[in-house]
Order: C-alpha cells, then structure tokens, then sequence
C-alpha cells in the first residue's frame, strides 16, 4: 500500500513534467490566440477540453500552465532550501543564544500570512512571477530551518561526531562531512511536500491576480477566468482545478513515501 | 614525561538543565602513567563517561585542571588542542552511532588524518592510503572493505573499523568507553584479545569504561572505582580484586558470576 502511494506519486508528478515538457515543442493550439468565433467550446475535436471565454484552447493552456507551476516550484522551493537549512544547521550546531535568534526570527516569519508577504511585495515590486516565487520561497524557510535543525540535533548527539571532535574536525567539517549528508534525505522530503504547498500557493497567487500576470496561462488564472462562467460552462473550472489538485496530490504523496522509505522504523531489514 | 602522562586535578562538573543541577563529578583526581591501562568501573550514572569526556578534551570542567603530557588543557580553546586530539583517541560503546553511515569506511578511518588540527602534529606527508593499509590489517580487516559503507558489517566488525580509526593518528592514549559491551558476547573476546594486543605492541596507554568487573579485569592493570561522581577506590588490579576496601566495590564484585576455578 505505501509502495502504490509512493509510485502514484511519482506518476503523477512525472505527468506534470512530461505536460510541461511538452508544452515547451507543442501544444495543440497557440495558448494565446484569441479566437472570439470559437468561445465557449465543449470538449470535442479538435478542441479535447473545450476552448475558454477568449476562445482559446484549454489543454494547451493546461500544458503551459504546468510549466510555470514547475517553474514558480522548484524555484520558491529552492530558494526556502538554500536558506532554511544553512540557517536549520547554523542553529543546530551552535545551540544557545544563536538558535534562539535564528528560530525566533523563523517563528516570526512562519506566523506572517505567505499571502500578505506576495500583497506586500506586488504592491512595492508589481504582480508578477517573480515576486510570487519569492513570497513563496520566503514563507517556506520556516518549515526547511525547523526540519534542517532538528535533524541537526540529532546527528550533534552521535558518537560519530564526539568521534570526529576528538580527532580534531572543525565545524565547518563537522556540518559538510557528517551533518549535512545526513540531514539531506529528510531535506529532500520536506523539499517534495513544499513543492505541493508551492504550487497550490502559486494558483492561489494567480487566482487572485498577485502572480503571473496575463496573458501568460497559469492554472491559477484559468480559474479565474472560468469563474465568470460558472453556471453557463461549469466544466470550465473543472479542468485547472483537477490539475491543481493532482499536481498537488502527486507531489504530497511522494513526500510522504520517500519519508516512509527512509525512515527506518517503517522500513523492513536494514538496521 | 616522567611517571605521568595524564593528570586530573580536583575536577568537579555540574550539569545544569532548568532547576535541576546535576552533580556529574565531584572532586575526582587522577594520574595516568605512560603504559598504564586504567579500568574505570561503575554502575551508569557514576560519572564514568563524564571523566573521559574531560580527559579526552570534549567538555570543559565546572572546575579543576586536565594536564596531558605536561600541558594543561583546560582552558585552553580548541584551535590549540592540537597535540591532544592527535595523542588521544576514543572507542565508543555503540559501534553503530559511532560510525557515519553516509561515509566509506577507508573515509571514516582517515578522518582523523584530515584534520588541520591533526596534521600539524604528525610527520608532513602520511600518506593516508597506506596508513589506511597499515592500521585495517591491524584489526584484522580485509583491505576491500575500504570501499564499503558501515551499514553492510556486523557489531564486531563495527568496532574494529572503531577502532581502526582510533588508530590512524598513531595515538598514545586510546579510551575505550564500554568498548564491548554492545557486542555479541562471541565477539567480545575476539575484539578484547584485539585491544590488548594493540596495546601491548605498540605500547598504547589504555583507559577502559565498563560497568563490567570482568571486561576490565581482562584488560586493566589498574582500577578506579565510581560512585555518585567520586572515586570510592583506586589501586592495582590484584589490590582491588582481592582485597576491596570499600562495600560498594565488593558489591560491584559480588556481581560478577563465579565459575569453578575462577
């Protein structure tokens, strides 16, 4: 059973890749061309999903929408990454007054409203995908510096590293040879679950005007778009919203089968 | 370097956590001779751990002094530990958190040649893969295990890879803390006929931690009995053995099971 969610949630992230991917050589309509004769469509040929209020073919638009959740993903959950666990680490070593500091200041950022942050930065900064990626990015640090961290503590309490101590390894030894290695799987599965959280914070954003702005499709400004025709084509909202909820699922789902993979308690033989 | 290698003068650590404080170590002095092999016993809790942390430099005494060689360590911050951390090496309990599963054993053993620390003390160029070499035959472990990971061998196995690294410095003190008592105990006698034969060859001194008479006594010549962070008693090994002065030693002895003729 854990097995099938861990390779249900592979297949499903792998389809948002190939989606994208695709997207990149061909889509079966330009995405951008407005077609006011066609609006409306039903799903059919050649149009599979229908066409939208500006006539404009919605699997293509699916297609590079995913594209920009993947982008506006890995780069807001790069950026949590490449902060948070240096900072996780930084408190996790030093201990004291230091870690004070650095997780009072994470608690202080995790309690701000993600939301706020991207109203704040799209007001100084104007909507746009970058800034979205950095609200995102920024609120997600928190939760990498708490991960990074306890797994810091952790591994600070292994004989292997009173072991390295007493041969004379220095810190910064101690964080790249023994910490960092260790702590990097449990980053990895927090990195996966961010992902979800990223993108559903991304069509949020969009929804909302707050992120990538038109005409460039994203899931979150088809939403949109399709609400205006809620009773009259309801399907119109369906079909970025059942990819929203896959991607999301997808990449939740690998994150907690690499976590039940790698914990050992929940895995069969080793140690 | 005289009739000391070792010296702890009046050491007293307090553990504070909270409200609590915990008196760790009470007034515990202690001399170690070049080629001695001291066995420290005493139930957990004891303050055993306590006292090698501080004499092998790893956490710093509410009060007192730690001498290595003549020079005093405490106090001293870790940039200039050097001659200590080449000089003194550790063999823990558990040999499976005292190996990181994410390094190769041929880069768990030299870790301790890497450090800058460490190499300012030994000859300019060791060259890390003979020594490497050198000290796995010495524990008796088959060169091709340099390339695998510590998740793949058994405990005894374990820590003699431990041990190994311990080793690679070229150490004058080794302290082995419980060193077999994680052991299956058909292993035990393999890995303790192994430390005194290290011992003996290259004139290692020797301090062991057990709560166990028996391990000690097969490895020691001298013993150091703890009570509630004291030393309640210290002599030779015969002395202890057969003459125990206090009531809490012939209580640690009395644990011990007899056999016919031992």
């Amino acid at each position: 059973m854990r097995r099938f969610q861990l390779w249900l949630g592979i297949a499903l992230v792998a389809l948002v890749v190939a989606a994208a991917v695709i997207s990149l050589f061909w889509t079966p309509f330009d995405p951008l061309r407005v077609v006011p004769e066609k609006r409306l469509l039903p799903p059919g040929w050649p149009h599979l999903l229908g066409t939208d209020g500006f006539g404009i073919d919605i699997l293509s638009q699916l297609l590079v929408g995913a594209r920009m959740c993947l982008l506006v993903g890995i780069i807001s959950v790069s950026l949590a990454t490449v902060v948070g666990v240096p900072l996780g680490m930084l408190a996790g070593q030093a201990g004291g007054w230091v870690s004070e500091v650095v997780m009072r200041i994470s608690d202080v950022v995790y309690a701000f409203p993600a939301l706020l942050l991207a109203i704040l930065l799209a007001a100084g900064f104007g909507a746009s995908t970058v800034t979205a990626m950095v609200a995102i990015g920024v609120a997600t640090i928190p939760a990498f510096a708490r991960v990074a961290r306890a797994g810091t503590l952790q591994v600070m309490a292994s004989d292997f590293v009173l072991a390295a101590r007493s041969s004379g390894t220095n810190r910064w030894g101690i964080a790249g040879r023994h910490v960092l290695p260790n702590i990097a799987p449990l980053a990895g599965v927090q990195a996966s679950v961010a992902f979800a959280m990223a993108i559903l914070a991304e069509a949020a954003l969009s929804y909302l005007g707050l992120g990538t702005p038109r005409p460039t499709p994203t899931w979150g400004t088809m939403l949109r778009d399709a609400q205006d025709f809620f009773f009259t084509a309801p399907l119109q909202a369906v079909w970025p919203g059942l990819a929203i909820a896959l991607a999301v699922l997808g990449f939740n789902l690998l994150g907690d089968g690499l976590r039940d993979h790698l914990d050992p308690r929940l895995r069969e033989g080793v140690q | 370097m005289s009739g000391e290698l070792l010296r702890a003068e009046n050491l007293t650590r307090v553990y504070a956590d909270g409200r609590r404080r915990v008196n760790a170590l009470q007034d515990v002095s202690l001399t170690v001779a070049p080629g001695q092999r001291l066995g420290i016993v005493g139930e957990s809790g004891s303050g055993k751990s306590t006292l090698i942390r501080l004499l092998a430099g790893l956490d710093r005494p509410t009060t007192g002094q730690v001498w290595f060689d003549g020079t005093e360590v405490t106090g001293r911050p870790e940039r200039e530990l050097g001659f200590l951390r080449a000089a003194v090496q550790l063999v823990f309990q558990d040999p499976w958190s005292s190996l990181n599963p994410r390094m190769r054993v041929a880069d768990i053993i030299t870790e301790p040649l890497r450090s800058k620390l460490v190499r300012r003390q030994l000859p300019a160029d060791v060259d890390h893969r003979a020594r490497l070499a050198e000290v796995m035959a010495e524990v008796d472990l088959p060169p091709e295990f340099a390339d695998r990971y510590p998740h793949e061998f058994s405990g005894g196995q374990r820590q003699r890879i431990a041990i190994a690294r311990a080793l690679a410095p070229r150490p004058d003190v080794l302290i082995a803390d419980e060193p077999v008592s994680a052991l299956d105990v058909s292993v035990r006698a393999q890995v303790m006929n192994l430390l005194n034969d290290l011992v003996a060859s290259r004139g290692l001194t020797l301090i062991v931690v057990s709560h166990d008479l028996m391990v000690v006594r097969h490895l020691c010549d001298t013993i150091a009995v703890m009570q509630s962070g004291r030393i309640v008693e210290h002599g030779s090994a015969e002395q202890v053995y057969d003459d125990p002065r206090t009531g809490y030693t012939k209580t640690l002895l009395a644990a011990i099971p007899r056999f016919a003729g031992g």
